[in-house]
């Protein structure tokens, strides 16, 4: 018998099955919206997945579990693949996505708790979902010190860091030796206006974290048992905060999109387009 | 006369008044926020003595978090530890916070709708020395626009600390503007505090009509009730107001003395550009517009100098209040 939570191979087959509905889901949320952001959701699907399908602590029809597991999505922007795997997971009725970017939605453009309770926080500005992670990970530690067993989990963006707030909590993060604290980094190598490398280099960012006494890995974000390995891994690290620096190729799912950073901030919008986007996802109409 | 019924310092006009910087009654209320709830915990950007968070450091190491040089980040760190049920209370001096990390706050702590207290200190051009990189005269302007927020700016030191003890039992997020400067003690213990209650702390003897209202608020309120005496020795009917809770509006009162004067004058250490007398003024030009003569900082920046010397340069001394409420008095119909 494997373990409860153990990534078999029929489990890596589930995930690969849902990471694909969500990315169908995605993609039909932004056509609908007319507006949003296509290559990062698509890029984290897979991670997301695996954390609300496999890893994460929590309970969609509780949503306010005290035990939860807390998740902060900093680069506000690829809401639409948090919307999916909230709705496919549970959160709320997967005929909602529909309503992404609306009048009245639950799903605002970027994430607004007043209109989604469920979120653990809004976002949208980039470079403070960090520092509310830092400060969810502090609160914790005074409440039960080492004994806690939430996990708080940051998502970021790449070109995000360029912000300077980011660095200011990542200082903190290292200094307060914050373990129950981790940071998934979404390395698109994209941003709107270029290449990441180019708008503002980041590289060498492994070592910027490590300087900033992190326990830092990179990855393959698009392969389970490499997410898998990275996020067990973190989770056992006790002695200061945790990164996760997981390469994936923006607009992963959409051949014809991929790795442009074109695609960062707009939907497909004309019929060629959302040809392209609908066939390469194996979605009929 | 004194209001008798808001029980106020006795030697409130005499020379030799008790003068405490207002910043250490936050110091201290925080303390008793701390005794009173253990999820009052205190963030600091390095300024922890000069903001009086030391007292609460002291008394609980545990609660406090040194955060370095770093608002922004600061006031995110707050809102995170608010997620988790705590009562942050974030200190630097106001143009740092809420100045540097403005879109922080409203973002990650009035969007989120998040209980963080925001104490700046050290506001107002009577920070004096420092010059004006330091002096933040247009906090009010930037807090009391922003959603979900309380803005309060207690007049010394013993309402900051009813004001501090206080706002730690809500569930809002709220300024508190504290100054850095000794400043005469107006109220005692027993003055009546409550977050969104102007208080009536002058009028006329026996209850007559007064000809001239004066709304002050935060340090400068002891020069208006100074200058509301003198008035009153010269046969004026004066009442002033000490208006600490700038959002949510005391609308009513406000309404009340406009209508019984017909002549405003506001009275603040801030730009009068979106300040408490703009806040006023957007209330009586709803409900009831009479003449406004606005005491504050008029579009300049400060600079180095003494308290004194600042204030009467930048027309907030108690001469310039007189002459305000002589030109008000003048345009009244």
């Amino acid at each position: 018998m494997p373990f409860p939570n153990q990534l078999t191979e029929q489990k890596i087959q589930f995930l690969l099955e849902k990471a694909l509905t969500i990315r169908r889901s995605i993609i039909e949320m932004l056509i609908e919206a007319k507006s949003g952001h296509t290559a990062g959701p698509l890029d984290m699907a897979d991670i997301f997945t695996y954390l609300y399908f496999h890893a994460l602590k929590h309970d969609p029809k509780k949503p306010d579990w005290p035990y939860r597991d807390r998740l902060v999505l900093s680069n506000g922007h690829i809401c639409p693949v948090l919307y999916a795997v909230m709705a496919h997971s549970g959160y709320f009725p997967i005929s909602e996505l529909k309503t992404l970017r609306k009048f009245g939605s639950k799903l605002q453009g970027h994430p607004h708790r007043e209109f989604l309770p469920a979120l653990e926080s809004s976002s949208g500005p980039l470079g403070s979902g960090l520092s509310q992670a830092v400060g969810m990970a502090i609160a914790e530690r005074i409440d039960f010190g080492k004994t806690s067993n939430k996990q708080i989990v940051c998502f970021l963006g790449d070109g995000e860091l360029d912000e300077g707030q980011n660095w200011e909590a990542i200082m903190l993060a290292g200094k307060e030796r914050l373990q129950n604290l981790m940071a998934i980094v979404d390395r698109n190598n994209i941003q709107i206006d270029g290449f990441t490398e180019d708008v503002m280099p980041l590289n060498p960012l492994a070592d910027k974290w490590r300087s900033f006494n992190w326990h830092v890995q990179e990855i393959d974000g698009h392969s389970f048992q490499a997410i898998d390995q990275a996020y067990t891994q973190a989770l056992s690290v006790f002695d200061k905060p945790s990164v996760i620096i997981a390469n994936t190729i923006s607009s992963k799912g959409i051949p014809e999109f991929e790795k442009k950073w074109e695609w960062h901030g707009k939907p497909p919008t004309t019929p060629e387009e959302i040809t392209i986007a609908r066939r390469a996802l194996g979605i009929k109409g | 006369m004194q209001n008798p019924s808001q029980k106020l310092n006795p030697k409130l006009f005499d020379k030799d008044i008790e003068q405490i910087p207002i910043r250490k009654g936050f110091g201290e209320g925080l303390v008793i926020a701390g005794d009173m709830n253990k999820n009052v915990v205190g963030l600091c950007s390095d300024l922890t003595d000069s903001t009086v968070m030391n007292l609460f450091k002291d008394k609980y190491p545990d609660r406090f978090i040194e955060m370095g040089i770093a608002e922004q980040n600061m006031a995110s760190v707050a809102s995170g530890m608010a997620a988790m049920g705590k009562i942050p209370f974030i200190t630097s001096y106001a143009m740092f916070s809420p100045g540097r990390n403005w879109e922080q706050i409203r973002t990650t702590v009035c969007y989120n709708d998040r209980p963080v207290k925001i104490a700046g200190s050290h506001a107002g051009v009577s920070v004096g020395p420092d010059g004006g990189t330091h002096q933040a005269i247009e906090d009010l302007a930037i807090t009391r626009v922003i959603p979900n927020m309380v803005v309060i700016s207690p007049c010394d030191a013993i309402e900051a600390k009813k004001a501090t003890i206080a706002c730690a039992k809500t569930r809002f997020p709220t300024y508190i503007r504290l100054a850095r400067e000794k400043t005469p003690i107006i109220t005692t213990n027993e003055t009546p505090f409550e977050i969104g209650k102007a208080q009536l702390l002058f009028a006329p003897k026996n209850d007559k009509r007064a000809e001239v209202g004066i709304i002050a608020t935060g340090a400068l309120l002891h020069r208006a009730l100074k200058v509301a005496y003198e008035l009153e020795n010269e046969g004026k009917m004066v009442k002033v107001l000490n208006l600490s809770t700038i959002k949510p509006l005391d609308e009513d009162i406000i309404w009340k003395l406009a209508h019984e004067t017909g002549a405003i004058v506001t009275v603040e250490e801030h730009q009068i550009a979106g300040g408490m007398g703009s806040a006023v003024s957007e209330c009586l030009a709803r409900h009831y517009p009479v003449p406004i003569e606005f005491i504050g900082v008029n579009d300049k920046f400060g600079q180095s100098g003494t308290p004194d010397e600042l204030l009467e340069h930048y027309g907030m001394g108690e001469k310039d209040i007189k002459i305000a409420v002589q030109k008000v008095l003048l345009r009244k119909k």
